[in-house]
This record gives C-alpha cells, structure tokens and sequence, in this order.
C-alpha cells in the first residue's frame, strides 16, 4: 500500500478532520511538472520538516497550501472543508487561517514593525486601530521585539525581521503556519534567535510545516520529516528511523552530504 | 512716459498680482487633482484587466501626443460645437487635470512596476485581497517612489498652466500680454512675469522638498530620517 493511502486509512479514524489536508496536488509550470500528485495531512499540533534538494518543489508545494499557487489538480481542505481556489472570499478566509513566512521576510517596506503586525489586523480583520496596534505590540513582545516596535524593516536585522515576520503571522490566530525556509536568508550568528521563536511555538503545540535545511533543528522537533524530490515526496517518516544510522534513506544521505558542506 | 521702475511698481505689480491669484487657483486644483487622477490611471494601467488597461494606455498616449495648446482649443472652442460649454477657467483647468493625470501615471507606474513581488504575496498571505493590497501596501510605497517624478511634473504644471490665455483666462500671462500690447513695453513686461513664474517654481520646489521629507522612510532611497 502507498504510503498516502494508509495515511489516509489512518485518518478516517481520528474523531477531528486534520488541520490541513492536500490531496494529490499537481502542477505543471513553464511546461516543467513542478508537483506530481503529492498529498499531506496535517494533524493539530505536528511539526511537519519538508527537506530535500532546491528545485525540488517544496516551496511551491508550501504556496499550494494556502493557495497564493494554484495547482492544476488537486484539493486543499482546512479543518476538513474543501477550498475553492477560485472563490475569493473562501480563499481569504483560508490565508487568514494559515500563516506564511518566506525566506526573505517580505515585511512591509513602508510600515514600522508594530504597524507590519497591526496593518492585516485593520483591514483584514476590520479591527479599530487601537486595538490592532496593542495586539501587534502583544505579538512582538511574543518574540522578543517590544522594543522594536517604531523602527521601519530598514533598520531591523535579518533575524529581527523574520521575528517581525512570525509576529505577523500569529496575530492572526492562525490555525497551521508554513515556513518556507525561513532561516536561509540569514547570516548564521542570526540564525539561532529566529529558530529559538520557532522551538517556542513548536513547544506551545502550533501546528507549522516547514520547509528548511537545519537538520539538527528539523531531528529535534519533528513530527515527521518529509523528503521532496522532483515533484514528489520520496521518503517520509520520524526523524529517529530516517536518519538512524544504520538506516540507507536517501534522506540520510542528503543529510550526510549537507553536514560535509 | 514712467521710468523702468515707476512703471514696474505702478503698472506691472498691480496687474500681475491680480494674474497671480487666479494662476495659483488654476495651478493648486490641477496639481492636486491631477496627482490623484495620475495614481488611479497609473494604477489601472498596472493592476487594471487587460481591457481596462488598454483604455488607460490609449488615454495616455493620446494626451501625451497632442499639444497641450491643441487639447485646450478643443475644449474650449471645439466641444461648444457638440453642445458642451466651458468657462475658460473650467476649461483650462480640465485641460490641465487631464494633461498632468496622464504625465504622472506614467511615474506611478513605473514606481508600481518597482514594488518587490513578495510585498503582494506577503500581503495575499495575510488574507488581503487584490484591492486591498494595491490600495494599504503597494500605493503606498510606489507614491513614495514616484514623489521627485510627479514633482517634476507639478513643476511643468506652473509653466504651463500659462498656456490657460489661449482660452482667454486672463491668468499671469494673460495679465502680462494685455499690459505689453497696451503699453509697448514688452520687455519689462515679459521679464518681470519671468520672475513671477520663478517665484512661483520656487516655492513649489521648497514645498515638494518638505512633502518628500514628510514622507520620507528609511529604505527608500534619499536621506532618512
């Protein structure tokens, strides 16, 4: 039996739909299949670590999950509701439960770090300013950043903005978080107060997917690690049997070969 | 006859100043009409359907490539023959807004096509929706872009709102015309409406400096605050 399958088996047991579920998802960009009917389930609370070589479609496979790609088939459910990609209000509705953060931050050039957290609470969520603005402040002091509040992303560190990035994300009480390689981008002194953020959030039970080659971050906290090649996810499993030494993964083997860079 | 400058004090003052009043009211609603009118219009032409985008793009490429002075005669002289009557204020005015829209899209729009991608996707994945997007977070950032542009065109604007006598708007140049066809002395006349014009650009100058100041943001280019 496939692995998907008995996932799925295993699924129908569970009294609670999975927080989010992909079903053979698919698609094909510039005539190159970028997603070969790959599915997921994520159940609450799980730490999903997508790894494997870049090209390999796990970005893609993250902007699939909440929708900012379109896949040529497939079907997207949060908390057991299908998703239309094309009914906007639904597709809406859908990113506000599922929380990004890229690889390079994107934070808002022109707004300080509170009104980066406050701006999607306003005109999304259609709170009053005040409000808006005591839970972005709530948010950063979540990762560290009280202090930071008034300063434009320019002056923030890589770390310090990616912590403004999370920040963003939580204060709209998302319900699973999608990490695309979210430490990339740093310099490596900066990595470790971004995964720290990361490790809390993790530890407080939020459901997150995650995208990035920190291994022994990835070894420590995950559910289970997904290995994605050429459009589709080859290995899955704990950390503890795909990266046991005397396992012969092709996980195993991208991780030794990572280690030796 | 008056000395050179009795008769600037006595003649050219007088009546320039009274040009002056009316060139700041055609000047000030063009300006800020204008600006306005050039953020939608450059906006549509980036964000707009594909339709809509052409229509913008064939307005801007009509007003960019007929004269001004060509637009405000059909305003004013040619519409009345349709049924449709301006005042020569309203009429310059119109012209003008039109004229400057057009000009200043085209700054927005290359400041719009400058905004980073992952801006749109960021805000996407917040939940905005597509004009909530362009409206909180990419507007914005691409005025802010596009400000020592659009204030190069206000510039223009000054000047060119002179072309306002051609519809009979006694306007500064108006003012000045009538004075050196009256009493000959076309050169006073005609330089002292130069500074005029000069003070004007200045001033103008000035208060774009503030406004980009006032809107200035660490990251976007210039001196920070």
């Amino acid at each position: 039996m496939r692995p998907e399958y008995r996932y799925a088996l295993m699924n129908t047991q569970t009294p609670h739909p999975p927080v989010l579920s992909m079903r053979n998802i698919s698609i094909t960009l510039g005539g190159r299949k970028i997603l070969n009917s790959v599915s997921l389930d994520v159940e609450r609370g799980e730490l999903k670590v997508l790894i494997g070589p870049s090209g390999g479609g796990k970005s893609t496979f993250l902007q699939c999950m909440n929708l900012l790609v379109t896949p040529d088939a497939g079907s997207v459910s949060i908390e057991g509701a299908s998703v239309n990609p094309h009914d906007k209000k639904a597709l809406c509705r859908l990113r506000q439960d599922v929380g990004m953060i890229f690889q390079d931050f994107n934070l808002f050039d022109h707004l300080t770090a509170v009104k980066n957290v406050a701006i999607a609470l306003r005109r999304v969520k259609g709170m009053s300013r005040e409000a808006a603005e005591e839970r972005a402040m709530h948010e950063l002091g979540r990762v560290g950043l009280t202090d930071k509040a008034d300063l434009y992303p320019a002056h923030l560190s890589g770390g310090q903005k990616q912590r403004v990035a999370i920040a963003r994300a939580l204060a709209m009480d998302p319900k699973v978080i999608l990490l695309d390689e979210p430490t990339s981008a740093l310099d490596p002194e900066l990595v470790g107060e971004v995964l720290a953020v990361i490790r809390d959030l993790a530890k407080s039970g939020m459901t997150m997917i995650m995208a990035t080659h920190q291994m022994d971050f990835a070894t420590a906290l995950a559910s289970e690690i997904l290995f994605m090649e050429q459009g589709n996810i080859i290995e899955r499993g704990t950390p503890g049997s795909l990266l046991a030494p005397d396992s012969a993964t092709r996980t195993r083997d991208f991780c030794t070969r990572l280690a030796d860079m | 006859m008056l000395s050179t400058m009795d008769f600037f004090w006595e003649r050219i003052v007088p009546n320039l100043d009274k040009g002056l009043w009316l060139t700041v009211q055609i000047i000030a609603p063009s300006a800020i009409i204008g600006f306005l009118l050039g953020v939608f219009i450059g906006t549509l032409r980036v964000f707009g359907s594909p339709k809509i985008r052409k229509v913008m793009d064939v307005y801007t490429a009509i007003i960019r490539g007929v004269p001004l002075v060509v637009q405000l005669f059909i305003l004013y002289f040619g519409l009345p023959s349709i049924g449709i009557y301006f005042q020569p204020y309203t009429a310059a005015v119109l012209g003008f807004i039109l004229c400057s829209g057009a000009y200043h899209s085209e700054y927005i729009r290359g400041a719009l096509l400058s905004i980073k991608q992952g801006q749109l996707k960021a805000a996407y994945a917040l939940g905005f929706t597509r004009v909530q997007t362009i409206l909180w977070i990419v507007v914005p950032q691409a005025v802010r872009r596009a400000l020592p542009g659009c204030g190069n065109e206000i510039i223009y604007l000054i000047k060119y709102s002179s072309l306002a006598y051609i519809v009979t708007c006694m306007e500064l140049t108006g003012k000045a015309k009538a004075l050196a066809a009256q009493t000959f002395r076309f050169t006073e006349v005609f330089f002292a409406v130069g500074l005029y014009y000069l003070f004007l650009t200045t001033v103008a100058t000035w208060l774009l400096a503030w406004l980009e100041r006032r809107l200035s943001i660490p990251g976007f280019g210039g001196k920070s605050r």
